[in-house]
Parts: C-alpha cells; sequence; structure tokens
C-alpha cells in the first residue's frame, strides 16, 4: 500500500469510528433514563460527530489528490466513481454517505447496539480508555492534520472517560441489578476489544512514517486503566478469550448494514442533491 | 399580615410589573395556574424531542445531523429550565412526570403529528419554533421571575432553531424539484397545526382573561395568531411556498392577512388523544422512563453508599 492510500485509509477509520459511535449515541437522544444524562450523551454524540467531520474532510482532500487510477478503484462505491469520471472532488458527505459497509472502516465495537445503559457505558469506556491513550499518541503525529485534530480530541476524550468512567463504577457498584447488568455487558463487549490494538497494513504503513504508532504497545496500559475501574466499580475483569475484528478492514458486523440503510437513506432516494 | 393584606401586597405587586420570587406569597390559584402552564410547557419541550429525535438517524447530510443533535439536544435543556423553574412552586419533577405519564398534564398537541420527511425538519423549526417564539417572547416579561428567567434563556436558542429550519427550507425550495415538492408537503401538513398552537380562540379561552390580569400573558392567543400569521406570510413567499389556505387575503384596513377559519375539531380531537401519533409519543416517554428505573435506582443506591463510606471513614479519623 502506498503511503497516501495508507494515509486515507488510517484517517477514514478514524472518521468512521466517530461517525458510527456518535451515530449509535444519538439513538438515545429523547430516550434516556435521566434528562441531564440525555444531555450528556448528546454532548458526546456530538464531539464524536465533530471529530469524524474533520477527519472526513482531510480524507477527502487526500483523496482527491490521488492520481485518477487509484481514485477510481479506491471504493467499490457506483455513485464515487461517477465523481471521480466527472473530475469533481468529493466531500465530506461523499464519504459518509455513499460508501457501502465493505468500504467502511470502523471497529466492530463501535457499531454493536446500544441494548441498554448498561452496554452504552460499557461500549464507551472501551472505546473512550482507548482513545485517552490513542489521542495522546497522534498528538504527536508527524502528520499535522492528524496531530491537531488529536489535541483537540484529547480534551473531549478526557471528558468522555471520565464520564463512562463514573458510569461503570455507579453502575457497577449500585444495585444487584446493575452489577449484574454491567458485568455481563463488560463481558460480551470485551471480544470487541482486542481489535482495538490490531494492526492491519495501514496502521503498519503509518507507524512506519511516524504518523501512526504501534498499537500493540498501548494495551498494557490499557489494561491498567480498566482494570483500575473494574476494581473499583466492584467488577470482574474478564477472562481473555476469542477476539472478533475485521472492521478495519471492511469485514463488519450484521448491525452495521443496517446503521447505513438508515443514515444515507435521503441520499440514496434523492441522488446528487443538496440539502 | 392578615390574608388580606399579602393579597393586597400581591396585587400591588403585579400592578407596578414587580416580578413574584418563589418566597413570595401569592395566591393559591395563581401557583396552581403558574404549575400547569410551566409543566404543560416543559412536557412540550420533551415530547417536542420525539418527532425531531425521528431524523437524527436520518439526516442527509453531516452538518445537519450535527445541527439537528445540537437542536434537539437544546430542547432538552429547555425541558430542564422549565421543571426546575415549576419545581421552585413546590412541586417535584417526578411528581411531574407522572402527572404527564398518566395523561392528566397536557403539552402541546402539535406533537403528536407524524414527521414523513426531512422537510419536516425544516418546516417545524420554521413554523413550530417560530409560534413557540411568538408565544414565549412576551413570556420574558411574565410575572413570575423563575419562569421569565427560563423564557429568556430558551428565547434566545429558539431563534436559533428558527433560523436552522427556515434554512432548510430555503436550501429545499431553491433545490430540485422534488425537494420543493417535499417543502410544499411539509408546510401544507404542517400550517394549520401551528396556527393551533396558540391555544382556542380568545372568545373560547377560559383561562386567558385572568392569566392576563396576573400578567402571565401579556397577549391574547388571537393577537399572537395574527402576529405569526402576519410574519410567516412573508417568509413563505421568499419561500416560492404555498400557504394552503385559499381565504389568506391582505387587509389593508386592519393592516393584518385575514385568513381561513381553523377546524377547532381536530384541534380538540388530537388534545382529546386522537391525534396520528399521541399513543407513541407517550408510550416513548413512558418506555425511556420506565427502562430508565433501574439505572436512576443504580445511580442512587451508589451515592448513598459512597455517603456511607465517607461518613464512617471521618468516623474512624
Ligand atoms: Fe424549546
Ligand atoms: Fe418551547
Ligand atoms: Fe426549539
Amino acid at each position: 500500500m502506498n503511503d497516501q492510500k495508507a494515509l486515507l485509509q488510517y484517517t477514514l477509520r478514524l472518521a468512521d469510528d466517530g461517525l458510527i459511535l456518535g451515530h449509535r449515541l444519538g439513538e438515545w437522544c429523547g430516550h434516556g433514563p435521566i434528562l441531564e444524562q440525555d444531555i450528556a450523551l448528546t454532548n458526546t454524540s456530538l464531539d464524536h460527530l465533530g471529530r469524524a467531520r474533520s477527519l472526513y474532510q482531510y480524507a477527502a482532500a487526500v483523496f482527491n489528490a490521488l492520481p485518477v487510477a487509484d481514485k477510481a478503484a479506491f471504493f467499490t462505491s457506483v455513485a464515487i466513481q461517477k465523481e471521480v469520471a466527472e473530475e469533481t472532488a468529493i466531500d465530506e458527505d461523499d464519504l459518509a454517505y455513499l460508501r457501502d459497509g465493505w468500504d467502511y472502516r470502523n471497529v466492530l465495537l463501535v457499531e454493536q447496539p446500544n441494548q441498554d445503559w448498561a452496554y452504552t457505558v460499557a461500549r464507551s469506556f472501551f472505546y473512550d480508555s482507548f482513545n485517552s491513550l490513542f489521542f495522546k499518541e497522534l498528538s504527536k503525529s508527524t502528520d499535522q492534520t492528524l496531530a491537531s485534530i488529536a489535541e483537540k480530541s484529547l480534551k473531549e476524550v478526557t471528558y468522555h472517560l471520565r464520564w463512562s468512567s463514573e458510569w461503570c463504577v455507579r453502575l457497577g457498584d449500585g444495585t444487584d441489578e446493575s452489577h449484574a447488568r454491567m458485568q455481563q455487558a463488560i463481558n460480551e463487549l470485551w471480544a470487541y476489544t482486542g481489535e482495538l490494538f490490531t494492526m492491519n497494513d495501514a496502521d503498519a504503513a503509518v507507524a512506519a512514517q511516524g504518523i501512526g504508532m504501534d498499537l500493540a504497545a498501548l494495551r498494557p496500559q490499557w489494561k491498567e486503566l480498566v482494570t483500575s475501574v473494574f476494581e473499583e466499580a466492584t467488577m470482574a475483569m474478564p477472562t481473555d478469550a476469542w477476539m472478533h475484528k475485521g472492521g478495519k478492514d471492511g469485514r463488519h458486523t450484521e448491525y452495521l448494514g443496517y446503521i447505513l440503510a438508515e443514515l444515507q437513506f435521503v441520499q440514496r432516494a434523492y441522488p446528487g442533491m443538496e440539502w | 399580615m392578615t390574608v388580606h393584606s399579602f393579597q393586597e401586597h400581591f396585587d400591588k405587586k403585579i400592578g407596578s410589573d414587580v416580578s413574584i420570587e418563589p418566597r413570595d406569597w401569592m395566591p393559591d390559584d395563581y401557583r396552581k395556574t403558574l404549575i400547569r402552564q410551566i409543566s404543560q410547557h416543559a412536557h412540550s419541550e420533551i415530547i417536542g424531542m420525539l418527532p425531531e429525535g425521528n431524523w437524527i438517524s436520518r439526516a442527509p447530510s453531516l452538518r445537519r445531523k450535527a445541527v439537528l443533535l445540537a437542536k434537539v439536544q437544546d430542547e432538552a435543556g429547555h425541558g430542564l429550565y422549565l421543571y426546575s423553574a415549576a419545581e421552585t412552586l413546590g412541586i417535584t419533577r417526578d411528581e411531574l412526570y407522572d402527572q404527564l405519564h398518566s395523561g392528566k398534564a397536557k403539552y402541546s398537541s402539535i406533537f403528536n403529528y407524524p414527521t414523513l420527511t426531512w422537510a419536516d425538519m425544516g418546516a417545524i423549526g420554521w413554523l413550530v419554533d417560530g409560534a413557540a417564539i411568538m408565544n414565549q417572547v412576551p413570556l420574558c416579561r411574565c410575572s413570575y421571575g423563575p419562569y421569565a428567567r427560563a423564557m429568556v434563556r430558551v428565547c434566545k436558542e429558539e431563534s436559533f432553531h428558527q433560523r436552522q429550519g427556515y434554512e432548510i427550507m430555503l436550501t429545499l425550495s431553491n433545490g430540485a424539484p422534488m425537494q420543493k415538492k417535499m417543502a410544499q408537503d411539509a408546510l401544507d401538513r404542517w400550517w394549520w397545526p401551528s396556527l393551533m398552537m396558540f391555544g382556542p380562540p380568545d372568545a373560547e379561552s377560559g383561562n386567558t382573561e385572568q392569566s392576563m390580569r396576573w400578567r402571565i400573558k401579556r397577549l391574547t392567543n388571537d393577537e399572537l395568531r395574527q402576529k405569526f400569521i402576519d410574519v410567516t406570510v412573508e417568509q413563505a413567499n421568499i419561500l416560492g411556498l404555498t400557504i394552503p389556505d385559499k381565504n389568506l387575503k391582505w387587509n389593508e384596513e386592519r393592516g393584518h392577512y385575514d385568513s381561513g377559519v381553523i377546524n377547532w375539531d381536530e384541534f380538540w380531537n388530537v388534545v382529546k388523544g386522537n391525534g396520528p401519533c399521541n399513543k407513541q409519543r407517550l408510550d416513548a416517554r413512558k418506555n425511556a422512563w420506565a427502562d430508565g428505573q433501574w439505572v436512576r435506582d443504580a445511580a442512587m443506591a451508589h451515592a448513598e453508599k459512597r455517603k456511607a463510606r465517607k461518613e464512617k471513614a471521618a468516623k474512624a479519623a
């Protein structure tokens, strides 16, 4: 994979993570258990969405600068291929609304359904704790755009992590019911945490250029962080077993298709219009 | 002071536009009227999140998605300010929720209509938030201090809501023919229910007179409705859309638009619970509340555990 294509793939994945998690958290809007928490979750959703937009804009710029042959072959999307053939530049919305699931690169964790408050908290906690380490590293990236997006995200991520850690503790060390629900959510979502630390081709390529990093090296610190919160939450650390992966390479769970069906509906039904 | 002099003191304050504060003496009916009105308003904000919340997952661009999400979040914030204002009158938020869930308390009936296309996000912002602003600006001078102050904060955000709605309508009206059709269809469906938002005509509105005397209300339903029609007609013209009222005509003599008769049977039917979405809206809130019970219980239990541990540690020290 050449450098620019790797950078594009990498940037897209980070954008897709943000969009899909933001989308999932947005599903709570109007349906939360406590009005104040409804507002807090929407804030977080907006942060993920905002970060996704900055990243998509950057990804679109990287894409538009690729040689035509690379552009034409990059996505299996009729609509984007048409834009390439017509020599129009693509934008953030083209990337979000015109790619099918196999061109989405988000990790499987973020597309898992909300289920209940415990699953939502657990999913966020695993992701936020990873992000708190990831964006700190990424802020040192040799890629100035990614470094500055990371820098800005760090502040938000610190708040996200505080929110999800506190809820882990509240539910874990709350009632018997909340403890049981939280433990179950953690046990089930654990299998999706491994992918956060796997390195695919794009990861390896950007790491070699100092743009990305060795993700596996973040895991010990991440595990420490998780362990300390779970201890306070009186929850048992799940045992390491089979870890699911594939999202980074475009092989998703069944959930993503439904998310995209909803997300992209208007653009698909009324193609090529301004909204 | 005797009850009589309390009343005199209260009347004097009202008469000279001095705001009534939570610790001031106030007549029971004044308190009751305010609780009813503020809580209805709070419930409307919360129920009002649902028809627009519908489209967060389907918004057609990332910018629209973010703006809509922020808008619906604002409505949650409005609900929060208003519940807090109601609480200053001696009722708890949980009691107010109970009244909503049991059907005892009402909310604005406009939210019982379905949002069927993306254009409805435009029409709601433009018309429904627009009508809300008309209703709420005078409330910033309402005699009850906490309500008036809550309305000041709310109104600031409502004008952003109306602008984003109008901007959606503008984009659609200037877009492809099917987008313009979508915008017209939304206007057709939301126009009359928006006019109903100002409440029954003055002649039939039981509470208006007393509320005006208490300076809870500053303008009558019909006066507000007329103001709304006058500004909205102009805005529709700019969009190149047609307001679905054959009798809409400028009246030079009155200096206002004349308009057709509102179907009040439809209004009362929706208020009674027979609107297209009454059941879905209320069920959504009831389910959110019921499904969240274990979460609230956990938060409470955890807070108590923490407190107990802290006290124990303090004793040991
Ligand atoms: Fe509002
Ligand atoms: Fe309102
Ligand atoms: Fe609003």
